[in-house]
């Protein structure tokens, strides 16, 4: 019986586009369904009741939620291709806490570059984001993926970021090549993976995106 | 020297977690106290990026984040499962332990300590993200199912160190009215085997928050 496979998603969100990635590395045929955030559909309040927020990847009638666990979910279930998580235990405990890491240590910083106004916030929200890519490039380190040799988890949870960066670089007024040399050569050389060029969204359009909010609620 | 050791502080339920999963393996460890307001060159070193307990070391190697170290746990060594085999289950499991970690805690926290019309909104909100658990807890003995697993483990402050935190601050939320289902999981969540030598002395835990509430007080405070 085939799988019947349903995401539920935004096409600007940073954390659904890892599932994409995950699916994609997994040659898994499934259903996007674009949400709208300010009309939320039945379907939506019915498989995330506690959060009501995507990504949502209902498999087989059974809704999984949160980014990072859906990713886990799916390389469990489809473990015999692609495998995102190492093997060893201790390899995988490194990638898991470097997913962390990131959830916990960028998207926040990078919100207070987008949506506070010119002062103090902005700029701690500037240096937090820098600094968190500089010890993630140093993590990489000489490899071609956080990985290793081969595309990983730890890939999966940063690589959508790139999607937003020139949001941050334009709205913050900074260059990330210029303080990560090497982490934009190593999302460069994702970008060259179809799985990842095909799932994030364009970044133009975000950034235009995020400049017509901000005008509309009057962020300077 | 002992292959495995744990770096915690008694009063943490991050760190009492680790010793519980530990203990349920049978995995023999070495434990360091860590005092939290004057961290050792060990815990910096183990743990550089966020500098907190608890910190696994086994056979010298590093492994941070209280979730992560279970996980860790359960694949290494045979014992008890503490996550379970299938994937879906495993995805729930984790999801639970993300939202009671990151969505509950800080209101019920809050809903204690914080003053005036915070404290009250943070009562709330904490009342309203209950009512999920209480629905997961519905029909179950335990998270787990039969045996206590990741979720109840990972539930401790809502097991154990909450009950102490609202007594001492006078405070009504998680009541056996409002909350039937799960104050019966706490009860026999504190008196299992595994859980009840695994927590803090009550009085010694109830002194510490009071400390915390003391205007003045200058050692260390969990970041809420």
């Amino acid at each position: 019986m085939a799988d019947e496979v349903i995401l539920l998603d935004t096409d600007f969100s940073i954390f659904g586009m890892r599932v994409r990635v995950a699916l994609a590395e997994k040659g898994i045929e499934y259903e996007y369904r674009e949400e709208d955030l300010a009309n939320k559909s039945p379907l939506l309040l019915e498989m995330n009741p506690v959060h009501k927020k995507i990504p949502v990847l209902i498999h087989n009638k059974k809704p999984i939620c949160e980014s990072l666990i859906i990713v886990q979910y799916i390389d469990e279930v489809w473990k015999d291709k692609s495998p995102l998580l190492p093997s060893d235990p201790y390899q995988r405990a490194q990638s898991r806490f470097w997913a962390d890491f990131i959830d916990k240590k960028m998207y926040m910083p990078g919100r207070k570059i987008l949506w506070t106004p010119k002062g103090e916030e902005k700029e701690a929200g500037k240096k937090e984001f820098i600094e968190s890519l500089k010890l993630l490039e140093g993590v990489l380190g000489e490899k071609p993926y956080f990985g290793g040799e081969d595309f990983g988890y730890v890939d999966v949870a940063l690589i959508t970021f790139y999607s937003w960066f020139y949001a941050y670089e334009t709205i913050g007024e900074f260059s990330i090549e210029q303080h990560c040399p090497k982490l934009m050569e190593w999302a460069k050389r994702c970008m060259e993976r179809e799985s990842v060029s095909k799932s994030l969204a364009d970044p133009h359009k975000i950034c235009d995106t995020v400049l017509m909010l901000r005008k509309k609620h009057g962020v300077e | 020297m002992a292959e495995v050791k744990l770096i915690g502080a008694w009063f943490s339920p991050f760190s009492r977690r680790v010793e519980m999963a530990l203990k349920l393996k049978g995995v023999e460890y070495e434990y360091i106290e860590e005092d939290l307001s004057n961290k050792s060159p060990l815990l910096l070193k183990y743990n550089p990026i966020h500098k907190k307990v608890p910190v696994l070391l086994h056979n010298g190697k590093p492994i941070a984040e209280s979730s992560i170290i279970i996980e860790y746990i359960d694949e290494t060594w045979e014992g008890p499962s503490i996550l379970p085999k299938d994937p879906y289950e495993r995805a729930m499991a984790r999801f639970w332990v993300k939202f009671i970690d990151e969505k509950c805690t800080v209101p019920m926290w809050k809903a204690c300590s914080s003053p005036g019309e915070e404290g009250e909104k943070a009562k709330e909100e904490a009342a309203q993200l209950l009512k999920f658990v209480e629905e997961e807890i519905k029909d179950k003995k335990f998270f787990g199912g039969d045996n206590i697993g990741l979720v109840d483990i990972s539930a401790n402050f809502i097991g154990y160190w909450f009950g102490i935190i609202q007594e001492l601050m006078g405070v009504e939320l998680l009541t056996k009215e409002k909350y039937p289902n799960l104050c019966e999981w706490i009860d026999g969540y504190i008196n299992h085997s595994f859980v009840k030598d695994n927590l803090p002395p009550k009085d010694k835990m109830t002194e510490v928050f009071k400390a915390f509430t003391q205007p003045g007080y200058s050692g260390y405070k969990p970041k809420v």
